[in-house]
């Protein structure tokens, strides 16, 4: 979709051209980096001396212009238009998402910039209301790549401080743990919350001189003539439930950049679209994506309990065998542990409610003797990729790339994806900053992604997952013969089994699941969890979730699958209520929404879109 | 005629909040801030006089910790012309907030103080209503309308109060303290956030304003309300009664 802005300047002629037409205007000098509404800043930010300021770019058309009630605002002696059209910033990166690949990308961009003395102005913009809000992960960190783009963290004060000291690996039955011989060996790697270890990479990328901008959710990708990325358009502020512009009403703007990387984490929205669009697994012969919905929560319990460095992982119990997940248990500093529980989408049940199994996993003895006396802290949810080697779709497209979990790049026996997300940023901006000055092809990135660690890794851990399709034991086997033996040296691919949406059985032939009250203590109901996620959401906005066809809930998911959003939802945003005539509608509360995805993966007919709701909303983690 | 807005940084309002273990206050630590909802709203009001070309100037000023140039760099964005923090790493009572205001009063000779009715940390509704006492200069709180008079140099406001609506009419120079319904605040566009970045901010301490910050008040602990015990069905009203006489002692 195109997207024109009407040139209405008083201060240059009106061309009439038979094509949209491309005013640059001169480099502005450097102005000091800014940290918007609460983002991170500890120190005040260094800042180069030509940080190459966004480029103001005007296009007119040549069809009749607007009346001529234009403001000019002068910026520096520059002048914007800002009619009924929307007005363009243009940078030479954006990056749509701050996460640790987008970050990531950016401080490489900025080191590159910085080495060769060439200018590079890089944007990044952020749905969340702060860098970090949204960042939600276990987390045992792997420094690997973190060692390539900072080597001197190790000396400087970070959020990484837990080394991990212990790898514990429990079976639970309903009772019981029995201990086996652990698959991780997380020696050398730490526990920490990625949502602080992001708000660091925040701030370097600020002190590097990027431009970082949470608060604005991009909405659209703008294209152009040639059906090439320029950019994307953030979303109009300010407008009612019904769709009319409120009193604060405040146009999204359209950020071009000469190169868009899209970083938007799992599922992300307008990466979708991209993939979609361009056929980028199609490209490849890459499989569709699976996942798992990952609820966590962080608990500061009693000082006795706490083992700093201890992580704990387990199967089994709540999980029946036909099902994959588990759980995760990660001592951090602080008093504080990170609780989990990773339910693979692909779930046959309908009835199934993975909230509710994570409630039922923390009255379990070997639980609850660690959460006993505790408080939670912080509550959260996101779906996680899962297809690992065989769901990589091609990531490169006219105009960008797509990195990190956007792309999907987890690696699902060692359950971490950080680290090689960061490496498909830094691979993305090297390929991306040759892209700017040497012309060579974005597709630099994909080659030098297949020559990295990452697709070894990958690639050596690919058919862990699949072998689950077969069943619990099946994959325990084959998990084992993979570490021991194998370590993926075998001459097949087992592929994935159905869509997890697909995967889905109709209830009437399933057994509906009873859940046991929350006790309030150990177990909570979705708003008292809710409530700790600190996700809010402006009331009085159209509902960001949408339906393709809004008959479909009542005439399909109700009936045939027993209402499956309103029990996979950590969020409780879909609800069935009677309306007048006592029959069951579809409500959405929207407000409550922790963009975790499982909506756009797990419903049946693939009839629920998720799109990006006014930015600053949703979720405000900083311990997850 | 120059406006001078005083913003909090509060603890955002949909976050949650506890208590620290050591009950001297609320975790602050790893919380989101963001600038007070009432602040908010006594900003928007100065910008829009400023608009209707009743001031020349909106001066936005906060007080506290160094991270409090983020709140005055939304509020910048939003369109104030230059902000003041007041750099101070203690946590102040009103009090002390309306004595720093009063010199910085002296300093800018605004025509017309805006604050929010309260900050929604403390919900102290003290800071406005000092400011003015200080100052000498009449009030107008929890405005709900304001409309200046440039000739007759007055602001007719609108109050909520527990009656219903008071209009009062106070000369300038005057304190506004702004209540939920007066305006909605808006947002910061991408580009007046851009533009924010090369506004001023001056620095300032409480030494530079010759305030004495001692306070007469010490804060001995701060502690959760109590869990809400369940309550108990009775079978009758003399049950009732005798409950309420001889256990909770009320009647």
């Amino acid at each position: 979709m195109h997207r024109f802005l009407v040139k209405l300047s008083s201060s240059s002629n009106q061309f009439r051209s038979s094509k949209n037409h491309r005013l640059i205007l001169p480099l502005l000098p450097s102005s000091k980096p800014f940290t918007s509404s609460s983002s991170v800043s500890s120190s005040p930010p260094r800042h180069s001396n030509r940080s190459g300021y966004p480029y103001l770019v005007e296009l007119f058309q040549k069809i009749s212009p607007l009346s001529s009630n234009s403001r000019t605002l002068g910026v520096n002696g520059r002048s914007i238009s800002s009619e009924a059209g929307r007005e363009s910033i243009e940078y030479d990166v954006l990056i749509v998402g701050a996460g640790p690949a987008g970050l990531s990308a950016a401080i490489r961009l900025k080191q590159l910039s910085q080495e060769k003395n060439i200018d590079l102005s890089v944007c990044v913009v952020e749905k969340g209301a702060e860098v970090g809000g949204h960042i939600i992960s276990g987390n045992v960190f792997e420094p690997v790549a973190l060692d390539e783009l900072l080597p001197h963290w190790r000396q400087e004060h970070t959020p990484i401080e837990i080394p991990a000291s212990s790898d514990k690996f429990w079976f639970l039955t309903k009772d019981r743990a029995i201990s086996l011989p652990s698959p991780f060996d997380n020696k050398g790697n730490y526990v920490i919350s990625l949502s602080q270890l992001v708000r660091w990479l925040g701030g370097k990328a600020e002190e590097l001189g990027t431009e970082i901008y949470p608060g604005f959710s991009a909405s659209e990708v703008l294209y152009d003539a040639s059906d090439k990325v320029v950019g994307i358009a953030t979303k109009d502020m300010g407008i009612s439930k019904d769709g009319s512009k409120k009193e604060n009403f405040q146009p999204g703007v359209d950020i071009k950049g000469r190169v868009t990387l899209f970083a938007e984490g799992c599922r992300g929205s307008l990466s979708e679209r991209i993939i979609k669009k361009y056929k980028l697994r199609e490209e490849v012969n890459a499989q569709h994506q699976t996942y798992a919905l990952g609820i966590k929560e962080v608990w500061e319990i009693d000082e006795s309990k706490h083992n700093p460095g201890e992580v704990v992982h387990t199967l089994g119990w709540p999980l029946d065998p036909k099902t994959y997940g588990g759980s995760f248990l990660y001592h951090m500093n602080d008093r504080q542990v990170a609780l989990g529980l990773v339910v693979a989408l692909n779930y046959h049940n309908p009835f199934l409610n993975p909230y509710e199994e994570f409630q039922k996993l923390k009255p379990h003895p070997a639980i609850k003797r660690i959460l006993e006396g505790g408080t939670v802290l912080q509550y959260g949810a996101r779906t996680l990729n899962e297809g690992g080697f065989q769901s990589i779709p091609y990531p490169v497209f006219p105009g960008g790339a797509i990195i990190g979990c956007s792309a999907g790049f987890l690696n699902v026996p060692k359950i971490k994806g950080t680290h090689t997300a960061m490496k498909s940023g830094m691979l993305a901006a090297e390929a991306a900053f040759g892209v700017l000055h040497e012309g060579i092809n974005m597709n630099t990135y994909w080659d030098n992604l297949k020559d990295s660690w990452v697709w070894k890794e990958l690639y050596a851990a690919r058919n862990y997952r699949p072998a689950f399709e077969y069943g619990l034991l099946p994959g325990l086997a084959v998990s084992a013969m993979e570490h021991y033996v194998l370590k993926g040296k075998v001459p097949f691919t087992l592929k994935h089994g159905k869509a997890d949406h697909e995967a889905t059985n109709l209830a009437r032939k399933c057994t509906p699941i009873e859940y046991p009250k929350p006790d309030g203590v150990l177990s909570f109901d979705v708003p008292t969890s809710l409530y700790r996620s600190n996700t809010n959401h402006d009331h009085d906005q159209p509902s960001h979730l949408r339906l393709r066809d809004p008959k479909i809930p009542e005439k399909v998911n109700f009936p045939e699958y027993a209402a499956p959003e309103s029990r996979y939802c950590p969020a409780r945003v879909y609800e069935y209520v009677e309306d007048e005539e006592g029959k069951p509608k579809l409500q959405i509360n929207a407000q409550n929404c922790l963009h975790c995805k499982a909506c756009d993966i797990k419903d049946p007919k693939q009839n629920i879109e998720w799109t990006v709701p006014e930015g600053g909303g949703g979720p405000a983690y900083s311990l997850m | 005629m120059k406006i001078l807005v005083a913003v909090k940084r509060v603890v955002d309002y949909a976050v949650k909040i506890r208590v620290k273990p050591d009950k001297t206050g609320v975790d602050t630590q790893n919380v989101k801030m963001s600038m007070n909802p009432f602040c908010e709203i006594a900003l928007e009001e100065a910008l829009r006089i400023k608009e209707a070309g009743f001031a020349k100037e909106v001066v936005a000023v906060s007080i506290g910790p160094s991270q409090c140039v983020d709140t005055l760099r939304t509020g910048l964005a939003m369109g104030a012309d230059r902000g003041i923090h007041v750099e101070t790493n203690s946590s102040f009572l009103p009090l002390t907030i309306a004595k720093i205001l009063k010199s910085l009063a002296e300093f800018e000779n605004p025509g017309l103080i805006f604050l929010g009715k309260q900050a929604i940390d403390d919900d102290c509704n003290q800071t406005g209503q000092m400011v003015a006492a200080l100052l000498g200069w009449p009030q107008a709180t929890f405005a709900s309308k304001v409309v200046l008079d440039k000739d007759k140099h007055v602001a007719t406001v609108d109050r909520e109060v527990d009656g219903g609506l008071e209009t009062l009419c106070v000369d300038l120079p005057a304190v506004i303290t702004t209540d939920l319904r007066l305006n909605q605040p808006r947002y910061a566009s991408l580009p007046n956030i851009m533009k924010a970045k090369s506004k001023p901010i001056k620095k300032m301490t409480v030494q530079d304003l010759k305030v004495d910050v001692k306070s007469d008040i010490e804060i001995l602990q701060v502690t959760e309300p109590p869990q809400r015990k369940s309550g108990v069905m009775v079978s009758s009203v003399d049950e009732l009664i005798d409950k309420l006489r001889n256990e909770a002692h009320v009647v």
